[in-house]
């Protein structure tokens, strides 16, 4: 493809520079990189709260911290790593790349999903405040009544987690709504619902199950805060309550959370794989199909993580084959990401890596997740080390690295600059023999009966020798991590040049100039086919010509609003007067400050 | 033709479906508050019939030995649900008289869907008052807790949406709803239908089932 430099950027249509054009931006791809950065510094937190937990279990009965610092660091990583990491670090996809994939200027409601990422920012900093407090959340991230009511959790703790995971669920909804009516109505015309790219199909399912959990979540958090704020006793059974129904609320959640975890990575990997097999992604229709299939049944199977609480056999039977069925789908999605390779020519860059790495370690953590859906086993397996390892092979060996490899491919086209490949390489592999060498032993350790949650263990319990291995492995993808840093600051200091299509890409984001111009395309694009690009390119004889950068005269982009941070701070005012009781001046300023921001926002030209 | 689709695509109206952008957000955050009132109302029902002692909805019960009338009035509730949903009826009429340009329709029926409204959530805060002073808090049992929750969250979406529809009522007072923006109404009102739908769910299950 051409190399030629990009042309002089016309004055009118230079971005505006400055902290207040970060404060006030509406631009999706500028939102994407603040979701971003901000996901990934919550990442390195959450994983220094790892590698804290790690230092502790590298000796048995270890005092580097006390029980209590203890169950704060494993709560707080787990809420931090799903909430503020993955999700987060997810939407950063979501928000740059939708609009550009579906060949549109910007998603359906922009103010609104600059709302979600402030909402986001300070739900996230809300939470992680409590550490100065000393009050860190501390009842797991799953926060198990009756453990987290006032009677056995009389401190601040539960309350900044109910507070923190609900101000967090606001902005979850709000993108969900925006990007779901992004897809169904912004789409380039032409573009039918299956000539979409797969990430735009697995992040559209994603929306719906967001839009479908998150407020079962919110009624469970709503009912343990009144709890513990009005002495109610929905959880409390010397009041007739019932910790069970927590546990049905919470899964009927969490499971959906988890495909809402993997699937915008099934989604990256889809895209990656086809590129750098130089071959379209084996069978299209099924992957959506497949993809819908899981996120249906999804919502049948919650309570496989309850076969330890006494449900009876028929319970057990029904969530056990549901749980199993849904293999098959997941099974269709290997199947064709192997597919899409088998007869291509592959090309190992660094992306290509990640997505092969995902392959496998998410095949090995699919393995023992079909384990536990078998009650009998699971009641072995349950709340042991086999668990921590099956979670952390889907979650680290599958959305993690999905999402670095996400990181490799899209950089150039985020930033004008590409991320060094020798580096990159070195990264590869230090994480995947980190992630292996911390994460594997767990199996064993599970199966010989090592427990979670536990600050430590015995000497006599011969978990010593394994521990250690995971903690040196931890230590190793720490240094994994210094690479990418290293990587990532080492190539922004030169000048960004990248050319517009560095990988020969299929979908319509590489059709721009990178990084972008504030408006996407010059002209709208008209689709007809998957794979638009490689189909534009195939039309004109094998290439198009370097895009280059032109003026915006005439493009109508959306007015920066300061509205929706203003609104963002009322809601987090608002629901953070539940904090230690419910305080009525706060939650008045909050509505206030929360009113004046909507109305403010209503009235102004868009 | 492919400037004028271009141009088409790059109307601020366009959409792949005709629908509004702002009329499907609202569908589906719709869609996704009906979850919320599911659980809220299977947590109810779960909760249904579950105390031993303290009010109850529809049989009498004992406050320190003296036995008490039911706690729920049936009437009264159903006058307000009456209401309730003849205010939906309204502010379809008051749409109407927005989409059609005329002022006197659209701001006649508007204030008589706010007033429907208003005398609801009145009835709600009456009830919920003469409860306390009956003896029911809202700690006091699980019907107690499930019922203020449930329909109390409910009161809350009726009061927003009542907030709502007295913004457009004060826009449309200063003759800033012509038929162009008539949207900005239609948004409010299936928000309003929505809330009205979520009470005919829970007038049944909570008053009228035994």
């Amino acid at each position: 493809m051409a190399t030629t430099a990009i042309e002089q950027t016309p004055a009118h249509s230079v971005e505006a520079t400055g902290l207040w054009s970060w404060i006030t931006t509406v631009d999706h791809k500028r939102i994407g990189i603040l979701y971003g950065a901000t996901a990934f510094l919550f990442f390195l937190l959450g994983g220094i709260e790892a590698l804290v937990i790690r230092l502790q279990l590298a000796q048995p009965n270890s005092t580097l911290v006390s029980p209590d610092t203890y169950n704060q660091l494993f709560t707080m990583h787990g809420t931090t790593m799903i909430f503020l990491g993955v999700m987060p670090l997810s939407a950063m996809y979501f928000n740059f790349l939708i609009p550009l994939q579906l060949g549109a200027r910007d998603v359906a409601f922009p103010r609104l999903n600059a709302f979600s990422y402030w909402v986001f920012l300070l739900g996230g900093l809300l939470i992680n405040v409590s550490w100065l407090f000393g009050a860190a959340p501390n009842g797991g991230w799953f926060g198990y009544a009756n453990l987290t009511t006032k009677q056995f959790s009389p401190g601040m703790n539960i309350d900044f987690w109910t507070v923190g995971l609900q101000i967090l669920g606001v902005a979850s909804l709000a993108a969900a709504v925006n990007f779901f009516v992004t897809t169904v109505n912004l789409r380039a015309p032409g573009m039918k619902m299956m000539q979409m790219p797969m990430f735009v199909w697995m992040s559209f399912i994603t929306q719906i199950l967001l839009l479908l959990s998150f407020p079962i979540i919110t009624v469970a958090l709503v009912l343990l805060m009144i709890d513990r704020t009005f002495g109610t006793h929905f959880f409390v059974p010397s009041g007739g309550g019932d910790p069970i129904l927590w546990q049905h609320l919470f899964w009927l959640f969490g499971h959906p959370e988890v495909y809402i975890l993997i699937l915008p990575s099934f989604g990256i990997v889809s895209e990656i794989l086809p590129v750098f097999s130089r071959k379209p992604l084996f069978g299209y229709a099924a992957m959506v199909f497949s993809g819908v299939f899981i996120a249906f049944v999804g919502f049948g199977v919650w309570a496989h993580h309850m076969f330890a609480t006494g449900m009876g056999p028929f319970a057990d039977a029904f969530f056990s084959l549901a749980t199993m069925i849904i293999a098959i789908p997941t099974g269709v999605k290997i199947f064709n990401w192997i597919g899409t390779m088998w007869g291509g020519r592959i090309e190992f860059k660094t992306a290509m890596l990640f997505a092969i790495g995902f392959l496998g370690m998410f095949i090995m953590g699919g393995l023992s997740g079909v384990m536990h859906a078998s009650p009998p086993a699971d009641l072995q397996q349950t709340d042991t080390y086999f668990i921590v390892a099956h979670f952390h092979y889907v979650l680290f060996g599958g959305a993690i690295f999905a999402l670095t490899g996400g990181a490799y491919y899209w950089w150039p086209k985020m930033f004008g600059r590409m991320l060094d490949e020798s580096l990159g390489k070195v990264h590869f592999w230090l994480m995947m023999i980190g992630f292996n060498l911390t994460f594997f032993p767990m199996h064993i350790l599970g199966l010989n009966g090592m427990p979670r949650r536990v600050y430590t263990y015995s000497e006599e319990s011969n978990f010593k020798l394994l521990n250690q291995l995971e903690t040196l492995g931890s230590l190793i993808l720490a240094v994994s991590f210094l690479v990418f840093m290293y990587n990532i600051w080492k190539t922004w200091r030169i000048k960004a040049t990248a050319p517009a299509d560095p990988w020969n890409g299929a979908t319509l984001e590489w059709s721009i100039p990178s990084p972008p111009q504030v408006f996407n395309f010059p002209a709208l694009p008209q689709v007809s086919t998957r794979d638009a690009l490689w189909e534009m390119k195939r039309a004109a004889g094998g290439s198009v010509p370097e895009p280059q950068r032109v003026s915006g005269k005439g493009i109508h982009m959306p007015n920066p609003s300061f509205y929706p941070l203003v609104a963002a701070i009322g809601v987090t005012v608002t629901l953070g007067g539940f904090i230690g009781g419910s305080h009525l001046p706060v939650h008045i300023a909050g509505v206030a400050i929360l009113l004046f921001g909507v109305y403010s926002w209503a009235f102004e030209p868009a | 033709m492919a400037d004028t689709a271009h141009a088409h695509a790059d109307d601020h109206h366009y959409t792949a479906t005709g629908i509004d952008n702002r009329k499907l957000a609202i569908w589906t955050f719709i869609g996704s508050e009906c979850m919320f009132f599911a659980s809220l109302i299977g947590t109810y029902l779960v909760y249904k019939g579950r105390d031993v002692s303290g009010p109850m909805p529809h049989s009498t019960w004992l406050l320190k030995g003296v036995e008490q009338e039911q706690m729920l009035e049936i009437p009264l509730v159903t006058f307000g649900t009456a209401l309730l949903l003849f205010s939906s009826f309204f502010v379809v009429l008051a749409l109407n008289g927005a989409q059609r340009g005329n002022r006197k329709q659209l701001l006649g029926w508007l204030c008589a869907t706010i007033f429907c409204g208003m005398f609801f959530v009145g009835m709600q805060v009456f009830e919920f008052t003469h409860f306390a002073h009956r003896g029911m808090g809202y700690t006091t049992n699980l019907f107690s807790s499930t019922f203020y929750t449930l329909t109390g969250f409910h009161g809350t979406h009726v009061t927003i949406g009542l907030i709502w529809l007295l913004s457009v009522l004060a826009v449309a007072l200063r003759g800033k709803l012509p038929p162009e923006k008539s949207l900005n109404l239609e948004m409010a009102a299936l928000y309003w239908h929505f809330v009205d739908v979520v009470w005919i769910v829970i007038f049944p299950v909570v008053y009228l089932i035994r």
